[in-house]
């Protein structure tokens, strides 16, 4: 019963001289939420097509639920539903043609009760006539979503799925994809909204260049890299820095401790100098300032 | 985020195994991937069958026109008579590579083919849905070509078995075929180029406008290299018992040409060639 939902041993792919993925291991467990960051060509899709079966790996090893991908690939793949990233569809169908035609591919001739689950769980059951054409982009997007559920796997992992969706519904994915992992279900996230990340994963990965640069619990990472920050906003910016504070882009100075007892100090210093404070703000730590951190570091 | 509460499930909790749905008859996946196909050519059907129909009969007038009173073939057969299995045969040949290339290559090119590469098909079903769905949309077409053929000509059938088997092997060569350009193809010209230099030349040079008895010694041998020619000459066999090559060659040869470009077709599946890279 310790089987992990994802195994992922030494897996590598190259793109011609490009490195894409240079070693990954990786073992999610049975019902984790699961954020896999990283910045723009890190390699999170290739990751990810690589579980699908979409790509194949130039080395090592991917499963799904105890299922090789490659030589047991029926089962793993029952047992995974991935939402891709980019907003694909078929112009040739409704919504409902559409689900019942992908519960077909797995098998399940059936499926309606399961659909219009869906459907009305994401808010589409108004839209289950039209045709995939008609519908607006956030719309598709829940469509892919529903796609990747018509069998119920026990693994989902939704790339980017909450791009180009408006704040009300993004809200309304997440509950329902919250939902899912409380009924059992692993989730396997990749976001460029950190803040989502943070709030949603228990744990997280991040990879760049193909590489996974940490691998940790959120609240273990939050407390790992991130300080607390005061940001003041001052007449006199060089007083400020020569206290030791951080020039932002902004025109702000910040000052990074690790609690918040020594707020009163750096403020009393700033007043001692002559700094003129006009405004200040405090900075919690955040998965932002992590990661951040995390890419120039490594 | 402030509009969330913070959720964070403990990655080490106990959870209830959630089982994958159970597929619920055989074959299922085959047989959605194969009405998809089928729906895909249905739901265009003005352009898909309408269109090549009509584009046979337009050859059926204008030669029968000019020709008919000046040609007749294997003796008696009047020439529009001798036309007709012809181009009921190219309408075949012709549609069921069209209907697995273009639907391959626009489903890469929209990707929407990841829909039927994320699920548990194998690679024989896929084949098998893809070269059926372009038999069949053959069929289609080469039966209305014959239908909209009949006010015009007095046709009959000597031996139904021959033109339906050969009208079958058709389909598959051409639907096999129409896998591998549709998968080889990253763009649409590539697989115009395909149509335009290869089928095209093959099918007009295979005899679907006349019998190579008619030919310079020199073409009739080298028609004998092309595999349309036995592909035509044996489906015309099945309307008039008579044919330029015997039948028996032309069912071995074209028996021999589906075989293997059914396992070319496989094997490039079986790899994942472009699709799984
Ligand atoms: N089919 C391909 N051919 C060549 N290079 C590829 C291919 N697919 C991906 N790459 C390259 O591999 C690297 C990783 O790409 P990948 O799509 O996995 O990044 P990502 O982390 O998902 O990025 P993003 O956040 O932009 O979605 C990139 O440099 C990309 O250009
Ligand atoms: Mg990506």
């Amino acid at each position: 019963m310790t089987m992990p939902a994802i195994r992922v041993r030494a897996v590598t792919k190259n793109y011609g001289a490009l490195t894409a993925l240079a070693g990954v291991d990786l073992e999610i467990e049975q019902g984790e939420f699961f954020g896999l960051l990283g910045p723009n060509g890190a390699g999170k899709t290739t990751l990810i097509s690589a579980l699908a079966g979409l790509v194949r790996p130039d080395s090592g090893v991917l499963e799904i639920m105890g299922h090789d991908v490659v030589s047991d690939y029926r089962e793993a793949r029952r047992n995974l539903g991935v939402v891709p990233q980019e907003l694909v569809f078929d112009p040739f169908f409704s919504v409902r043609e559409l689900l019942r035609i992908q519960s077909g591919y797995f098998g399940i001739r059936n499926n309606d009760d399961w659909i219009d689950e869906v459907l009305a769980r994401l808010d589409l059951s108004h839209k289950a006539g039209a045709n995939m054409r008609t519908l607006s982009g956030g719309m598709k997007r829940r469509v892919l979503v529903a796609q990747a559920l018509v069998h119920r796997p026990p693994v989902i992992v939704l790339d980017e799925p909450t791009a180009g969706v408006d704040v009300e519904l993004r809200q309304g994915l997440w509950q329902f994809v919250r939902e899912l992992n409380r009924d059992g279900h692993t989730i396997v996230l990749t976001t460029h909204y950190l803040e989502e990340a943070e709030t949603l994963c228990g744990r997280i990965a991040m990879l760049k260049a193909g590489k996974l640069v940490a691998l940790d619990t959120t609240d273990n990472l939050l407390r790992r890299f991130a300080t607390h920050s005061l940001r003041v906003n001052v007449e006199h910016t060089e007083v400020a820095l020569a206290l030791g504070g951080r020039a932002n882009d902004d025109g702000w100075v910040e000052f990074d401790f690790d609690s918040y007892t020594e707020v009163e100090a750096v403020l009393a210093r700033l007043r001692e100098a002559g700094a003129g404070l006009r405004e200040m703000a405090l900075g919690e730590p955040d998965l932002e300032r992590v990661f951040v951190e995390l890419m120039h570091r490594v | 985020m402030s509009e969330t509460q913070v959720h964070r499930p403990p990655s080490t909790a106990a959870v209830r195994r959630i089982q994958p749905m159970a597929a619920d008859a055989p074959l299922t996946g085959f047989r959605t991937l194969l009405h998809k196909e089928v729906l895909r050519f249905f739901k265009v059907g003005f352009q898909t069958v309408g269109a090549p129909v009509l584009n046979a009969l337009l050859f059926l007038l204008i030669f029968s026109h000019v020709l008919d009173r000046h040609v007749t073939v294997y003796g008696d057969v009047a020439y529009t008579r001798f036309l007709v299995p012809g181009l009921v045969m190219m309408a075949v040949l012709q549609n069921a590579f069209a209907n697995s290339s273009s639907s391959l290559i626009q489903s890469k090119i929209t990707g929407n083919i990841i829909f039927v590469l994320l699920p548990p098909l194998s690679y024989r079903a896929f084949y098998a849905a893809y070269v059926l769905a372009a038999t069949l949309r053959g069929l289609f077409v080469g039966t209305g070509v014959l239908l909209v053929s009949m006010p015009f000509v007095e046709q009959s059938i000597a031996n139904p078995l021959w033109v339906l088997v050969f009208a079958l092997m058709g389909g598959g060569i051409m639907g096999s075929f129409g896998v591998i350009a549709g998968i080889w193809a990253d763009k649409f010209d590539q697989l115009a180029a395909f149509q335009n230099f290869l089928i095209m030349p093959l099918t007009m040079l295979s005899g679907v406008f006349y019998s190579i008895r008619s030919l310079p010694q020199l073409w009739q041998d080298v028609s004998y290299f092309n595999p349309f020619f036995f592909m035509i000459d044996g489906f015309r066999y099945g309307f008039f018992g008579q044919s330029d090559a015997s039948p028996w060659l032309s069912l071995g040869v074209v028996s021999a040409c589906f075989v293997c470009l059914a396992a070319l077709t496989l094997a490039m599946l079986a790899r994942g060639y472009k699709l799984r890279s």
